[in-house]
């Protein structure tokens, strides 16, 4: 008998925090998780989002993981938001024992490289450029689908507190040809390309094999799946 | 006779769909949040429209009050309007109205009044012509279920 096979039935469900100032965003992003299996907590606010963790200043120590006890999976939050920011609140995430290992999606209705480049470097997971659809957020699922059985497996492993060290998207190789490569490697074939794009013959030996894999998605004018 | 009458009300709604897309009014957001709606969500996309509404209207009711402030204009603020409401523009698939927030935006960038009252006049024109067709697209949506819902024992 292994020790994942007495993990709680409900691991298999993800739960999300969504993070957005925007009602109707959040209203869009809960039902894009909801129909994609995920359990889903909206808050409007980094301030709240990190109360729901039990990060802020007043942080409890009753309290672990959010006040039903739900572990929180994956955080996908917007970028522009009144008082903190989601960078903002990617750094605290990333700053805090507890919570550095959950990964963080960044949304953003603008595709301004620099800021892509600024969140991936502090640890984002992926970058969504708005309006989310829903196959981005199934290619987030099938992410985290995916890293749950690494951890799993690596459970097994772990013998005498050897630590299994989670496969991170954003490694440095990435960031060196990300800007072109991970646009073109959208595979559009039927949209203009925007500008970025058209450095794509420098950027055609994309370090990951599938766009599954890399870092930041789509542009603006992509067609439906 | 009745379920004639859904088809020809399924064949408007569709109609009037395509001339939306065709303008250019809605773009492939909208058929995102269509999917989206099924037999847990039957109303989705009306639910998100009216909040998106209700929203707006906000909005462009501080955007043309902010406007029409006598002395200095808080282009700052005006442009945190805007791209709250080119975002949930965005988000719908309201397409023309994120447009015309775009060229607002870049207004209130150069602090230029005449092209913001202008980019503001276009906004509440797209949005109130929006805000038409859409009910209009609901209402054929209702009156579309309910003649579906009525059944004859026999086949149609």
């Amino acid at each position: 008998m292994e020790v994942c096979d007495l993990l709680p039935a409900d691991s298999d469900e993800v739960h999300v925090l969504a993070v957005d100032d925007s009602l109707v965003d959040r209203k869009v992003i809960e039902r894009l998780l909801r129909i994609s299996a995920c359990k889903v907590t909206a808050v409007d606010s980094g301030i709240r989002a990190l109360q729901f963790l039990g990060l802020d200043d007043q942080k409890s120590p009753s309290e672990s993981d959010g006040f039903d006890g739900l572990k929180v999976d994956l955080i996908i939050t917007d970028y522009c938001m009144p008082g903190m920011t989601g960078y903002e609140l990617l750094k605290k995430i990333k700053e805090s024992s507890t919570f550095r290992e959950i990964p963080v999606v960044i949304m953003s209705s603008e595709n301004v490289l620099p800021r892509i480049d600024r969140c991936l470097e502090e640890g984002a997971e992926d970058f969504i450029v708005k309006p989310v659809k829903l196959s981005d957020v199934k290619r987030l699922r099938d992410s985290m689908t995916t890293r749950e059985r690494e951890v799993k497996a690596g459970n097994q492993e772990r013998e005498g507190g050897v630590r299994f060290t989670k496969r991170k998207l954003t490694e440095s190789s990435d960031l060196d040809s990300s800007p072109p490569s991970v646009t073109s490697s959208s595979a559009l074939s039927s949209s203009p390309s925007s500008p970025s794009d058209s450095a794509s013959p420098s950027s055609s030996p994309s370090p990951s094999p599938s766009p599954l894999d890399s870092p930041i998605r789509r542009l603006r004018m992509t067609t439906t799946d | 006779m009745l379920g004639l009458g859904a088809d020809r009300l399924w064949a408007d709604m569709n109609r009037l769909l395509a001339f939306l897309f065709h303008q250019g009014v809605l773009d492939e957001q909208f058929l995102q949040l269509q999917q989206l709606q099924d037999e847990s969500s039957p109303n989705f996309v009306s639910e998100v429209v009216n909040i998106y509404f209700h929203e707006s209207e906000k909005l462009l009711r501080n955007l043309r009050s902010l406007l029409m402030d006598r002395e200095l204009l808080d282009y700052k603020k005006m442009g945190i309007h805007v791209n709250q409401l080119m975002g949930s523009s965005s988000s719908i698939g309201a397409n023309r109205v994120r447009n015309v927030c775009v060229a607002f935006r870049a207004a209130t960038d150069q602090n230029n009044r005449a092209g913001c009252l202008r980019a503001l006049e276009m906004l509440e024109h797209e949005y109130c012509y929006l805000k038409n067709k859409l009910h209009e697209l609901f209402q054929i949506e209702q009156e579309r279920a309910l003649a579906a819902g009525v059944r004859y024992p026999l086949q149609n």
